[in-house]
């Protein structure tokens, strides 16, 4: 027991790199999902018809494909078979940002949905512009109210990061499995490792929740 | 330079001649939604200072009607001339430089709930205007004085009364610099104590000589400030005068069935 | 190296082994979606109604369960239980992670219901002399279950996706067929594109049923709480 925990102390600066390989991954796959849900969202509320046909079939398949045969497909596919240099770090913020973008815009969809519609017939009746509209009255509302969604979202990405393992990053979840089978510590290492994932969880989350606090607008709840 | 620079007083029904100049003309407007036509072929030509007031029962057409001066509903038929000039429906320029010309009131105001007051009324300035950040607030802020306002600058819709907020959405409209406002119930959705406020500051664009058309059903007002009433049902116009000729006693028109069943409810007998 | 330029290697070898694979992740999901539905119906009950311990144990469990990575808990299971002397089979670790994962999930949606549910209707079920039991099969148990519906049907679907981890606990259903045939075949994209597209057709399948689902049971008005 006392040796368990010896072990895996003394494993932590290890494990500890592996983490902030975790955070860099989750952070760029959040990045951009933000970047490429934004415009997903936005067209599919107010693009033109193949445009939303385009969204929702994009959103149907990053929603419908495990991730596990996305990130074979997008790091076995492009590194050995259209053999791009592409490391397995890179491929998994592709795929996890990929999909994240799906559920961002779905999160983005429900908010813009949220607002009142007569605040884009007033823009409009300012002589605003559709993208003008869109870029100062409906994003800066819209993005705020997605923040709760953004911080579930955030929790989801972080476990889902775990499965990037499988590619070889040197991820928390790869390092905990190769040092837990070497050493057979299984269960030490494990639970180490739930602890890890619970502190970076709820670290993200607290700062999702302050950012929200920040930019929370004076007696304002949305409908 | 402003709108309130215009020279004309209150205007006098009882001109035999009217020869200020026609600012807005809305010719033929008809719309159909879902085949069913809501506007017949509905014409209207506004002179510079007039106050006219549109009523009628609900879903006579009278918000559809005022949408389309804008263009914020597109008509099926029919032209909108604005100074003598055809505005092109589907050209972007002459749209937005239509919309910059004529403000609108919408009934539930329609702040933009991210920004203050004085935000809301100089966001439009900046981006629609291309006004700098600096001249875009202290023309904001001098809106916000004119309806009395300017000790709220800094608060957000949510933390503003029914009244408030209308008046905000007032002095947004009239940053603008518009030729004409169209008022769509601004009063409907508020409190009854907090009508007075609302009804005053539109007392006086009407006095300062700035051009309106609004739908209302305070009688009263229209009574004392209209220049015309137009009484609309079923997307038609089916009257229209001055509110001497309309709802002179005994006069029997439709206007005045209409208010005097309007002042019933009002009393709730 | 085998190519997709002969037809018959796509017929002959692709097809069956993925249909194989397709046969085991259905023997993943089924029985762990169920098990994980009625799981979480009994712990999203004991944490609305059970006694304050037993909400204290079973919101412990949900917060692991939702909050720890599958992947782990599946190493977990599968590697670090032995230890303790209890063994699984690759395909028992994995149901057994499956089911208790989604139950912890599963239990949000019905705590959520039954909470949402007004104390007035079982006030005057009781005023109308129902007795407890009859108050929750015929009152609360119709309306938590429209409630909980949509979100728990995400969940089986989500399960779907996430049954392909099963693979690395060596079960080798689609996910790790598709990959079998990629090292053999070298040719990946096509492959895991088509494992996708099985993947796909389970996910819309459990989609279109979820919506006709909830639409037999919409009640006019209900369930909109915003
Ligand atoms: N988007 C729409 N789709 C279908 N019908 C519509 C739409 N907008 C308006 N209508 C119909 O057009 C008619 C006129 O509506 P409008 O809102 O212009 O009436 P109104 O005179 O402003 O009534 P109110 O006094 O209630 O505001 C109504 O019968 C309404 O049902
Ligand atoms: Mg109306």
């Amino acid at each position: 027991m006392l040796e368990s925990i010896e072990t895996v102390i003394s494993a932590l600066p290890f494990l500890g790199q592996g983490a902030l390989v975790t955070i860099g991954t989750v952070v760029l796959a959040m990045l951009g999902g933000f970047v490429l849900g934004v415009p997903l969202a936005v067209g599919q509320v107010y693009g033109p018809m193949p445009l939303r046909q385009f969204v929702r079939l994009y959103v149907w398949f990053f929603r419908g494909v495990p991730i596990l045969v996305l990130l074979f497909l997008f790091y076995f596919g492009l590194a050995f078979q259209l053999e791009l240099d592409i490391s397995p770090f890179a491929a998994s913020c592709i795929v996890l940002g990929c999909t994240s973008a799906a559920y961002q815009s779905q999160i983005f969809r429900g908010s813009i949905n949220a607002i009142a519609q007569g605040q884009l017939r007033a823009a409009y009746a300012l002589g605003m512009s559709t993208p003008m509209a869109i870029g100062a009255i409906i994003l800066p509302q819209a993005l705020r109210l997605a923040i709760p969604g953004w911080t579930n979202e955030y929790s989801i990405l972080l476990k889902d990061s775990a499965l990037v393992s499988v590619l070889g990053t040197m991820e928390l979840m790869s390092r905990t499995k190769a040092i837990a089978t070497s050493t057979t510590e299984y269960t030490a290492f494990y639970l180490a490792a739930a602890g890890l994932y619970f502190i970076i969880t709820f670290a993200g989350v607290r700062a999702l929740r302050a950012l929200e606090a920040r930019v929370r607008i004076p007696g304002y709840t949305p409908m | 330079m402003t709108q309130f620079a215009s020279s004309h007083g209150s205007p006098s029904p009882d001109d035999a001649v009217d020869t200020r100049p026609v600012i807005l003309e809305m010719e033929n407007i008809t719309k159909k939604i879902g085949g069913r036509t809501i506007l017949h072929d509905v014409s209207l030509a506004v002179r510079q200072g007039e106050l006219k007031v549109l009523i009628g029962p609900s879903g006579a057409g009278k918000s559809t009607f005022l949408q389309c001066v804008n263009l914020l509903i597109a008509p099926d038929a029919g032209n909108i001339i604005l100074k003598g000039e055809k505005v092109e429906p589907h050209h972007k320029p002459s749209l937005y430089a239509l919309r910059q010309q004529v403000g609108m009131i919408f009934q539930d105001f329609n702040l933009f709930d991210h920004l203050t007051a004085q935000e809301n009324v100089a966001i439009a300035l900046r981006k629609v205007r291309g006004f700098s950040k600096r001249e875009a607030s202290l023309r904001a802020m001098a809106e916000l004085e004119r309806v009395g306002l300017s000790r709220r600058a800094g608060l957000y819709p949510a933390e503003l009364s029914g009244g408030q907020k209308q008046r905000v959405a007032i002095a947004r409209a009239l940053a603008m610099d518009p030729q004409v406002i169209l008022l769509d119930e601004p009063t409907s959705a508020l409190d009854p104590e907090l009508v007075g406020e609302v009804l005053a500051v539109i007392r006086e664009l009407a006095s300062n000589g700035m051009t309106m058309i609004m739908a209302t059903h305070q009688m009263e007002f229209a009574r004392a400030l209209a220049t015309e009433i137009i009484f609309m049902e079923q997307g038609r116009i089916i009257e229209r005068g001055s509110p001497d000729a309309l709802l002179a006693p005994g006069a029997g028109t439709r206007t005045a069935d209409f208010c005097s069943k309007l002042l019933a409810e009002e009393c709730g007998c | 190296m085998l190519g997709f330029t002969d037809p018959s290697v796509l017929w002959d070898r692709v097809l069956p082994a993925l249909n194989q694979g397709l046969g085991m992740t259905v023997l993943l999901v089924v029985p762990s979606a169920i098990l994980g539905f009625f799981g979480g119906i009994v712990v999203g009950a004991l944490r609305v109604y059970g006694p304050a311990w037993c909400q204290r144990i079973t919101n412990i469990y949900v917060a692991v369960f939702r909050g720890v990575p599958l992947l782990l808990q599946l190493y977990f299971i599968y590697f670090a239980l032995p230890k303790w002397g209890i063994y699984f089979s690759a395909y028992q670790a994995a149901i057994t992670g499956f089911i208790l994962c989604s139950a912890a999930y599963h239990s949000e949606y019905v705590r959520g219901a039954l909470l949402s549910i007004r104390q007035g209707q079982t006030k005057a079920a009781q005023a109308l002399g129902f007795t407890q039991w009859q108050t929750v099969r015929s009152i609360i148990v119709p309306q938590a279950l429209r409630l909980a519906l949509p979100g728990c049907g995400n969940e089986v679907i989500y399960l779907v996706k996430y049954s392909s981890l099963a693979y690395t606990l060596t079960f080798i259903e689609l996910t790790g067929q598709a990959k079998e045939l990629a090292a053999r075949t070298f040719s990946y994209i096509e492959i895991y594109l088509a494992a996708g597209l099985y993947y796909l057709v389970l996910t819309t399948l459990a989609a279109w049923i979820l919506r006709r689902l909830e639409r037999k049971l919409a009640i006019p008005g209900f369930g909109h709480p915003h």
